[in-house]
């Protein structure tokens, strides 16, 4: 048999197992190229008709869940935003008044190595936050009164598991909401291969995709832990990006190359959230108010 | 009484289902016990004067039997509520027991003692937060595992901070004078942006038109003073003269530094200059639609030197 020529048989039916895998690696062989063949050919086409590549592209959406979504009627829209906001007079609107955030960061009451690493990171991320050491016999209860005495705006808790942090508590003071998040995929900064240093600079904020009611609130929330006017020359950006339903958190420093491209450089940390539930109120897990929980 | 005695013999020497026996000695589990020991002094049974304290639902009394109810079984303990406060539950006992012996007196005043003590510790506990154990779901963990994994693959992070900060950029959220720009980039995207504002002008003729009657109508006291500089495109030949304003207008925005007269002309002008703020704050709204605008051709007569600066960064 000629060395080029692959027979067009059902490699099942052969029975020697060498000269199965044989030709059925040459049958795979000479797909891949048929198809680098037929995608060179395109190529050389479109390149001389870009109307065609834009066809072809317009055809060829890929079903995605973005794009196949159900329609929520709770999302907020360019047109509905305006009532949204009415709504919104909510327990962010000092906030967005004006009022200076102030944030609390915590363990749980037994923490480690994980958690404390973390709790620094995310400090250097908030500005205007302060990191306090939990004692073992400090409740929940006594932390919010002890941080709304203080005047504390938020209080984030890191909760850990098997002496990994696994969850984030956010309570919102002094009357909520509380947010419980469940907390993976943390990257510290300094793994991140080419990192950039921060700086003491108040970053700008990114809230992507956060389109429904339920998103709205979160997004307002995450707003509020950072300053309303943030110090553009720090070209620090700090994103909270909601894909569905995980949030994932990015810090970069960017540069404008030209009107068209931004260089970003990552500073780090990475971690992702999810929702569990959203509370009304202070955190209260036995008698509090739940505004939803993730089923 | 005689059948004290009888009793006792026989709950000492023959059986008592309250009796525990253990090495140390013998138990009693009578709820009305005083001391909790099984003996002559401190049985229930077989004493016919006695005294308790007990506790019901948080609330203490004093339990007494005397032998003269001792016919009746179903009155037989007489129920005395103590007061919550300790000093006052004392006071109480003490008096309640006046000429008792003092072996029960005591005992008694112990018991209420230890009760208090256990109520409170109760309440405490009952206010203090308990942590509970909550079960980790491993399926739901290795399912959400894969679904972060393809939701951050779909995300595509950095092109979209790179695309708002762009749109920032280009919305002027940064401010007139940003910071975090480059001098170069900011004045392409200047020129970028009155290019595009320009377009919009163009392809939104037809929707404009109505308004442009308006405003005609607005202008026609200040057309004199409009119509010694304007700049004239071949494109809008057929418009009307509202448009030709417009067209004035916008090179007022960016050229203001160079032409100082006309600036000064802008400032004076009020209805004019109206015109000149309206526009760009319409600006960013329209630019979403028509970005494909950014590309129409436009011919400049009188501004060659512009364009040469512009063109090569495109």
């Amino acid at each position: 048999m000629p060395k080029d020529k692959v027979p067009d048989v059902d490699v099942s039916t052969i029975k020697n197992k060498q000269k199965r895998s044989d030709i059925y690696r040459k049958q795979q062989a000479a797909k891949a190229k048929e198809k680098h063949d037929r995608r060179r050919e395109q190529k050389k086409i479109e390149a001389q008709d870009p109307s065609k590549k834009e066809e072809r592209l317009k055809n060829n959406v890929v079903r995605t869940q973005e794009n196949t979504r159900e329609y929520d009627e709770t999302l907020v829209t360019e047109e509905n935003v305006d009532e949204e906001d009415q709504v919104n007079d909510d327990e962010f609107a000092e906030y967005f008044d004006g009022k200076a955030p102030k944030v609390v960061i915590t363990s749980s009451p037994i923490s480690n190595k994980k958690t404390h690493d973390f709790i620094k990171e995310l400090s250097s991320v908030i500005p205007n936050s302060d990191v306090f050491k939990r004692g073992k016999k400090s409740e929940m209860n006594r932390v919010i009164q002890y941080c709304m005495h203080h005047d504390y705006t938020d209080l984030l808790v890191v909760a850990e598991d098997r002496k990994e942090p696994t969850h984030l508590i956010h309570v919102h003071l002094p009357n909520g909401p509380t947010a419980y998040y469940r907390l993976t995929s943390i990257i510290q900064s300094k793994t991140i291969e080419g990192h950039a240093k921060a700086t003491s600079h108040k970053p700008e904020l990114i809230l992507n995709r956060f389109d429904t009611k339920l998103g709205h609130t979160i997004g307002r929330m995450f707003a509020a832990l950072f300053p309303h006017v943030p110090q553009f020359e720090g070209r620090q950006v700090v994103t909270f990006h909601n894909q569905r339903d995980f949030i994932f958190f990015r810090r970069h420093r960017y540069m404008f190359k030209s009107g068209k491209k931004a260089n970003l450089q990552e500073i780090g940390p990475r971690f992702t959230l999810k929702l569990r539930w959203l509370q009304k109120g202070l955190y209260d897990p036995n008698n509090g108010e739940y505004e939803w929980i993730s089923k | 009484m005689n059948n004290e005695e009888v009793v006792w013999q026989v709950i000492n020497n023959q059986f008592c289902s309250y009796k525990i026996k253990t090495n140390t000695g013998n138990l009693c589990r009578n709820e009305y016990n005083l001391t909790g020991l099984c003996n002559r002094q401190s049985c229930p049974l077989a004493n016919n004067k006695y005294a308790t304290v007990r506790e019901h639902e948080g609330q203490l009394f004093l339990y007494i039997k005397t032998p003269e109810r001792a016919h009746t079984p179903a009155n037989m303990w007489e129920k005395i509520q103590l007061p919550k406060n300790y000093a006052e539950a004392l006071k109480m006992v003490d008096k309640e027991l006046i000429y008792w012996p003092r072996f029960v007196k005591n005992k008694c005043k112990q018991r209420v003692t230890r009760i208090m003590q256990y109520l409170v510790r109760m309440r405490k506990l009952k206010l203090k937060s308990k942590s509970n154990l909550v079960v980790v779901k491993k399926k739901q963990e290795r399912r959400e595992k894969s679904r972060e994994k393809r939701a951050e693959a779909v995300a595509r992070l950095d092109n979209e901070i790179e695309k708002e900060l762009l749109e920032r950029l280009k919305s002027k959220a940064y401010g007139d004078q940003p910071l975090n720009v480059n001098e170069d980039v900011w004045r392409e995207v200047l020129e970028g942006d009155q290019l595009e504002a320009e377009s919009d002008v163009t392809t939104e003729e037809e929707s404009l038109a109505e308004e442009d009657e308006e405003w005609n109508n607005l202008n026609d006291e200040d057309e004199d003073e409009e119509l010694t500089r304007e700049f004239v495109s071949d494109i809008s030949d057929d418009e009307s003269s509202s448009d030709i304003e417009e067209f004035g207008n916008i090179p007022l925005a960016s050229d203001a530094s160079s032409d100082e007269e006309d600036s000064d002309d802008a400032g004076a002008d009020k209805k004019g200059k109206r015109k000149a703020s309206s526009a760009p704050v319409k600006k960013p709204k329209q630019k979403k639609q028509k970005k494909r605008g950014a590309h129409v051709e436009i011919e400049y007569e009188n501004e060659p030197a512009q364009m040469s600066e512009f063109n090569p960064s495109w």
